[in-house]
């Protein structure tokens, strides 16, 4: 697990958005699964095993709970047209194996009641958590969060902080974590990167980047 | 008390999937179909049938067609008009060319050719959206309408520049032409729809629904999750327009029996977008809901005065209808601007958990 922090504006948000393929860089290039190119696509991210979740929250509002992370399970399914307008055979059998397969990230996000309500219903810290769920039911190889806590009180964060740890010990998923809790960061992430302005300013375990003089000077606003 | 799902328990996901997971439900429906296919032809007559039966279902599989589009997918289109309008003339010429295929194939299979144009006019929906989408339709929409006036070829030159509709048969009974009888070509637009709508359902409920309403609420994340905002618009698009074309088919085939440009005109596209959104985006039932609004209440609305003894002339009658429709369209937009299936949904959602409010 390793954390990006950095002040409001460092570029936290657009690496992320570089690496899934919103951005294409001008300079660099992004090294994935020991394959580097200079440019993903959106699609070709998501093929490859990324998911994320948004600073702000993106889920598909006019749906349930349950068809938002559905759609996460887009990419597992395959039955084509044919079988789907008729919704019987393959399609319904995929269909059902696939919802059993979500009923597994409901139970663990706890979010069962909520199954049914269409997601522009529900406050923001269970929004935050469908959402997770929507990235967990892509079964990602890497997840990317996007300050995942902001907003949340004390006991919002305990728990999306333990469902974060346990997606990493349990599925082994490898997670870059943007937060600005230092707290949450020091206690949840192996690595932490600093960026500021756009540059990484610092690389290290989470005590190494504490002590580090550039990282405070970048936080306290330290003319450059 | 009597519309509630206690005691309905669901063992498996499969019955927990189903289109309508309350008994209440599936007995309605069972009712609808037995009413529509057995009763309806029993006890309705040739007026009834003719006047407001068959285009109130036409009108229904066209708003569908829309709503696939607009209300799922969140591509607003202003072309249905022309749409309809390429399954019709496709139609026509279908049966020019094989005379002796079955008609009702010839109809379904008139739809492709329109999927096929909705295809092409949909491309631009991958730069542009909202209202500039909108206008874009409208260019398909009024180029189509130039093509069915001036490309004889489409109206086998005739002089007049109609399409008359010929005879066609199946087992001796007239499905087309002059002689077929109200009750046959109700029975047939009624098959063709209910089949259509049971299709759509499917569609909806499953992946590719997923994908179209993931590509209307947020498209960017739905990209993330693997979803194709082309390939998805374009499908999208491709079976709208089918429905628009068999809708269009069945208009010309089964129930005016003839038909020119202004068939397929600017105004047709606003009569489906209205029922859409009388009816509510986003909901097939609404579709229904908004084609029995638009087109069935005006009817009873002309009616009225003469069933209550007032002696007004026609062009009032006419009058007093557009103001009593159209006020009638503001107040339940304001009531419920996600249209009158979601105030149906709702009254449900009541009934379940009565007599409590929540
Ligand atoms: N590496 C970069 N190159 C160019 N512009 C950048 C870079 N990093 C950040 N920016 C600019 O800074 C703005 C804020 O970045 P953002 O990623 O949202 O910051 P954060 O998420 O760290 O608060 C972006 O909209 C972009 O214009
Ligand atoms: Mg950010």
């Amino acid at each position: 697990m390793r954390a990006i922090i950095g002040p409001n504006g460092a570029g936290k948000t657009s690496m992320l958005n570089v690496i899934n393929g919103f951005y294409h860089p001008q300079t660099g290039k992004i090294t994935y699964k020991g394959k580097s190119r200079s440019a993903m696509s959106p699609n070709e991210a998501a093929n490859s095993g990324i998911a994320r979740t948004f600073q702000n929250v993106a889920l598909f509002h006019g749906m349930s709970t349950l068809d938002n992370i559905m759609v996460g399970r887009n990419l597992k399914m395959r039955r084509g047209f044919f079988w789907q307008a008729l919704y019987h055979g393959p399609a319904r059998t995929e269909e059902l194996e696939n919802r059993e397969f979500i009923e597994h990230i409901i139970t663990f996000l706890e979010i069962e009641a909520i199954r049914r309500t269409p997601v522009s219903r529900l406050p923001y810290g269970l929004q935050k958590r469908v959402e997770l769920g929507r990235a967990l039911a892509m079964q990602p190889d890497l997840l990317l969060l996007d300050e995942p806590m902001a907003g949340m009180n004390l006991e919002e964060k305990g728990d999306m902080s333990r469902y974060i740890l346990d997606v990493n010990e349990h599925f082994g998923t490898t997670i870059a974590l943007i937060e600005h809790d230092m707290g949450v960061v020091m206690d949840l992430s192996d690595r932490v990167v600093v960026l500021d302005y756009g540059h990484k300013i610092a690389d290290g375990t989470p005590g190494e980047v504490q002590k580090n003089q550039a990282v405070i000077d970048a936080y306290l606003g330290v003319a450059h | 008390m009597f519309y509630r799902e206690v005691g309905q328990f669901k063992t498996n996901y499969r019955a927990d999937q189903s289109i309508f997971p309350i008994r209440q439900d599936r007995i309605a429906i069972g009712a609808l179909l037995i009413a529509a296919f057995i009763v309806a032809p029993l006890i309705m007559n040739d007026f009834w049938l003719n006047s407001i039966m068959i285009p109130f279902l036409i009108f229904a599989l066209a708003a569908i067609g829309l709503n696939i589009l607009t209300g799922y997918c969140g591509q607003i289109s202003l072309g249905t008009g022309g749409f309809m309008g390429v399954g019709a003339y496709a139609c026509y010429k279908l049966t020019t060319i094989f005379p002796d295929t079955n008609i009702i194939l010839l109809i379904l299979i008139s739809g492709i050719f329109s999927a096929g144009i909705g295809v092409i006019f949909g491309i631009p929906s991958l730069r542009i959206k909202g209202f500039y989408l909108a206008v874009a339709t409208l260019a398909s929409q009024f180029f189509l309408e130039w093509a069915f006036g001036r490309i004889a070829w489409l109206y086998n030159y005739n002089d007049s520049g109609a399409i008359e509709v010929p005879t066609r048969k199946i087992l001796e009974f007239a499905v087309t032409g002059p002689t077929a009888s109200p009750v046959v070509r109700y029975l047939v637009v009624l098959s063709i729809v209910v089949f259509l709508t049971w299709i759509a359902s499917n569609l909806v409920r499953g992946r590719i629904g997923r994908m179209w309403m993931a590509v209307r609420d947020h498209d960017i994340a739905a990209e993330l999750m693997g979803v194709h905002l082309l390939r998805t618009k374009l499908m999208a698009f491709a079976v709208s327009s089918y429905y628009c074309g068999v809708a269009g088919a069945l208009m010309v085939f089964l129930w005016l029996g003839a038909a020119e440009v202004e068939s397929f005109d600017i105004n047709q596209s606003f009569l489906i977008l209205f029922m859409v959104v009388i009816g509510g985006l986003g909901s097939l039932v609404g579709a229904f809901i908004g084609a029995a609004f638009i087109w069935i209440l005006p009817i009873f609305l002309r009616a009225a005065p003469g069933v209550f003894g007032f002696e007004i002339g026609a062009a009032t009658v006419e009058h007093l209808n557009f103001i009593v429709v159209g006020a009638l369209i503001i107040i339940f937009l304001i009531a419920e601007p996600n249209g009158l299936a979601r105030l149906w949904q709702t009254a449900k959602q009541k009934l379940r958990v009565w007599p409590f409010p929540y």
